[in-house]
């Protein structure tokens, strides 16, 4: 073997579509990238099942590679079983399992018909949206343990997490609601049809009796929307003025009572046709506003804690080491467990057998793997990346040093996030000022004509009902959520939006938000390298799987591997060796080639050695964000802007001219450092955007006014937040925030609209002239003409903040 | 003029027949996923051909 080989033409994987990189394995006429791939072709080959790849998308992204078969023993454990599945009777079991690869049509395809994989599955539905697979499989035939590894094999491993113990109960979509609104929908069609006499002026020639008739109908059919569709208004209005609070739902419950009160008055008694048409319609539009404002993303949780990182059980070693799958909150102190390759360390303990490589990217932002040997201590959290290791639990899972920063006050305090703070502000004047009319228009005429006051006085409290200004904030921020959720930066509610306009202090996380993880950069320093030792380098470095060799290989993607290595050998945290003819390759630390015999000064880093002789040395760095400087200046505009960061200062250099100073740049920051930092900005008085990314934020994302997380892939495991931001948009930031502050003002141009109409509303209703079709039609106007405005203002800011021209 | 009481009768009727027909439909869970039924439909049905129980 001379030389290097032939570099390949690209080859694109036949299962996943993915570039093979030069490794594609050759089987039945087609590539594929790794054995994984080339697996679940065979199986759906075998079964039959090619009609997977004829379907129009192919499972791109559906990749096997660096897959690492997971341990599903505690599947077997009848109380695992127990508390995930939903039914049993002994025969026929249910399951429904969330799995986070779903992604294409393929998918559900082949999701499907998982009863031609496994015949103890008797059916299988897929819920795209929710990434759920729901399974019906028979007793005894297969088990629930064969279909989660057969599902894992097709590369659809579900999310089994501690917080699957919590909810045993399926979360179903609100059904109540919708009832609601048909109810609504339905009495407002129908009170207008039976209305009609009234709007065309009927009174004079149609026989009385049909029209009072018209009008009993019209309650009857309207006491539903009262007493079911518009409950929740009553009740937030009810619940609000106990605590003292004049919430919008205050006056909108004020003119839904008096609409039907008055209505009812004016039937019965034969003096008019009633409001009702009005009431069905303003109920018909505010649920409406509800339901379009819940632009849920179901594959996004907002909500997650640690229960949803962790994995829900552990394998505990008996006294006779016999292995023993047993669930996290089973744990005590004083248990030994098993941790194996790429399994997560569930409790801080001690390391008793084994040789710790820990992982802790996710939990500190530390890119290096930690080494630990026998008497360690290990934190929870970490991920174990070399051999099996044992552990004694010295602490209880939820007392780990890692999640007892979920006891913290920050978690305990439910924060209210779905009141709008604008809407509430607007209706405490708002409900004075209609009640200070209403009754003055009362004295006014009560002293003249006291059917006229009362009539006067209900129509202030009807007309004046706030459903635009209701509307406005549905509808506005609903569609500027769609907009920025269209973009992949999705917010968990209109309140988010409010309150990101006053922000004053913006505090970052620097791995895995600034940088991005596992991606790093490496630079050379030495001797330049001929393509040949390219190549060497790229084979060496490939057989090991430390991070410092994953970025090397990942640096020098294209080059093609040398495939002519003997004698490999890896010294943990010393360095790893091959030989190549007679020349020995060594890359490894200084220490490492001293202990080698090599006569090494005045290098750092990491060296590479060819022969006896020192070539040069690699340096791993962070790799920043794509319009990582673009950001940091816009938000250093906005406020003031922190840097927070569990790493060391080693970057401290290459940051300080963008945050302005040391001062801003605070490094070595355990999880409760951030949460603390966090609540003195606050007690400071000022507003805190926090950006970050893994479980040691969580606290600080908590704390802060908004916390936004930045994350690769949206379903990916995020910590709680109000926001969810796609990685690759980041660059886009300062525009998403620039249109979600603009926002603002449409909502308060809204107000304004809704103003005129009010007042137009109001001339009638003081003099007491308000007519029911006056109402029925200016009611009705005035709430389309807020809905179409916030449709129409919010898509064309968005266009005109290229928000949507951005598009990668 | 009477049979206005009649039509009003039929369409009342009518109307609430259809609200009945919502109500089933989102009791019957066809508003719990509104997007998985739009791919599914368009698969290709060979199990009849292929199944092998």
């Amino acid at each position: 073997m001379t030389g290097i080989p032939e570099a390949s033409s690209k080859n694109y994987c036949y299962h996943c579509g993915e570039d093979c990189e030069g490794n594609e394995l050759h089987f039945d006429d087609k590539v594929f990238c790794c054995t994984g791939c080339q697996t679940v072709y065979e199986i759906l080959k075998g079964n039959d099942m090619c009609t997977f790849y004829d379907l129009d998308e192919v499972a791109v992204g559906l990749t096997q590679k660096g897959k690492t078969g997971k341990f599903y023993a505690f599947l077997d454990e009848p109380e695992v079983v127990q508390k995930l599945v939903e039914f049993t009777d002994g025969e026929r079991t249910r399951v429904n399992l969330h799995l986070p690869g779903v992604h294409c049509s393929s998918c559900i395809w082949l999701l499907e018909n998982l009863h031609r994989l496994d015949e103890g599955v008797l059916q299988s539905k897929v819920n795209f949206l929710q990434k759920e697979l729901d399974i019906t499989f028979r007793e005894g035939t297969t088990t629930l343990r064969k279909i989660v590894e057969l599902l894992d094999r097709l590369g659809y491993a579900p999310a089994i997490q501690l917080d699957s113990l919590d909810r045993p109960e399926k979360k179903v979509v609100d059904r109540k609601f919708l009832y609601k609104l048909g109810i609504a929908g339905f009495a407002f069609g129908n009170v207008m049809l039976l209305s009609f006499p009234e709007y065309l002026g009927l009174d004079e020639t149609v026989d009385h009796a049909y029209y009072y008739w018209f009008g009993y109908l019209n309650i009857l059919i309207s006491l539903p929307v009262l007493l079911y569709s518009a409950r929740d208004y009553v009740v937030s209005a009810w619940e609000g003025l106990k605590l003292g609070q004049l919430n919008l739902d205050v006056p909108i419950t004020l003119g839904i009572v008096t609409l039907f009160g008055r209505s009812v008055y004016d039937i019965l008694s034969e003096t008019g046709a009633g409001y009702l048409d009005s009431l069905t319609g303003l109920v018909f539009f505010l649920l409406t506003g509800k339901w379009f404002q819940q632009a849920t993303y179901f594959n996004i949780s907002f909500d997650r804690d640690y229960k949803s990182y962790f994995p829900i059980a552990a394998t505990r070693l008996g006294k006779q080491d016999e292995e023993q799958a047993v669930t996290l909150d089973k744990l005590e102190v004083g248990d030994r467990i098993l941790v194996r390759s790429n399994e997560l360390i569930p409790a801080d303990g001690t390391l008793v057998g084994g040789k710790g490589s820990i992982d802790y990217s996710f939990v500190s932002g530390e890119a290096v793997p930690v080494d630990r040997k026998v008497g360690d201590y290990i934190y929870a959290g970490g991920r174990q990346m070399g051999e099996t290791i044992q552990l004694v639990i010295t602490r209880r899972v939820s007392q780990s040093y890692l999640t007892q920063l979920w006891n913290d006050e920050a978690f305990t305090k439910r924060r209210e996030l779905q009141a709008s703070g604008l809407a509430d502000r607007v209706s405490k004047y708002f409900t004075l000022v209609i009640l200070g009319i209403a009754v003055a228009a009362l004295m006014y005429w009560g002293s003249k004509d006291i059917d006229k006051a009362i009539n006067a006085f209900t129509s202030v409290l009807i007309i004046a009902c706030p459903c635009a200004v209701a509307l406005s904030i549905p509808f506005t921020f609903g569609n500027v959520l769609r907009l920025l959720g269209n973009q992949q930066f999705f917010l968990k509610n209109t309140a988010v939006i409010e309150a990101l306009a006053k922000i004053d202090t913006i505090v970052f996380d620097k791995t895995g938000t600034l940088t991005i993880s596992g991606n790093t950069g490496v630079i050379y320093s030495g001797e330049d390298l001929s393509e040949l030792e390219k190549s060497y380098v790229a084979a060496l470095a490939g057989m090991s799987n430390h991070p410092v060799s994953r970025a090397l290989s990942s640096w020098l993607t294209g080059v093609t591997k040398y495939s002519g290595l003997e004698d490999f050998g890896e010294f943990a945290g010393k360095g790893i060796r091959a030989r190549v003819g007679d020349q020995v390759l060594r890359i490894g630390s200084v220490a490492f080639f001293r202990e080698e015999g090599l006569a090494v000064s005045g290098v750092e880093g990491t060296l590479l050695g060819i022969g006896d002789e020192v070539k040069g040395s690699f340096q791993v760095i962070n790799a920043y964000r794509v319009g990582l400087e673009e950001v940091v200046r816009y938000f250093r505009d906005k406020g003031e802007l922190y840097l927070l960061s569990g790493d060391n200062d080693g970057e401290a250099e290459r940051l300080r001219p963008l945050f302005g100073g040391d001062r801003f740049l605070k490094f070595n920051q355990s999880p409760v450092d951030k949460l603390e930092f966090v609540k003195q900005l606050q007690e400071d008085g000022r507003q805190v955007l926090m950006i970050g990314d893994g479980l040691n934020d969580a606290g600080a994302l908590q704390q802060s006014a908004v916390g936004l997380v930045v994350t690769e892939d949206a379903n990916n495991f995020t910590p709680a937040s109000d926001g969810v931001l796609k990685a690759d948009r980041f660059r886009l930031l300062p525009a998403f925030l620039e249109f979600s502050r603009k926002s603002i003002f449409l909502v308060y141009w809204a107000y304004g609209l809704a103003f005129i109409y009010n007042m137009i509303g109001l001339s009638y209703a003081v003099q007491g002239e308000l007519s029911p079709v006056i109402a029925a039609i200016l009611m009705p106007l005035s709430s389309v003409t807020i809905v179409v405005f916030g449709l129409l203002s919010s898509t064309a800011l968005a266009r005109r903040s290229e928000i949507d021209k951005s598009h990668p | 003029m009477y049979v206005i009481f009649l039509l009003i009768g039929i369409s009342l009727i009518v109307a609430i027949g259809f609200l009945g027909a919502f109500f089933w439909a989102v009791r019957s869970g066809q508003y719990d996923d509104d997007y998985t039924p739009s791919v599914r439909i368009l698969f290709e049905d060979k199990q009849t051909k292929n199944d092998k129980s």
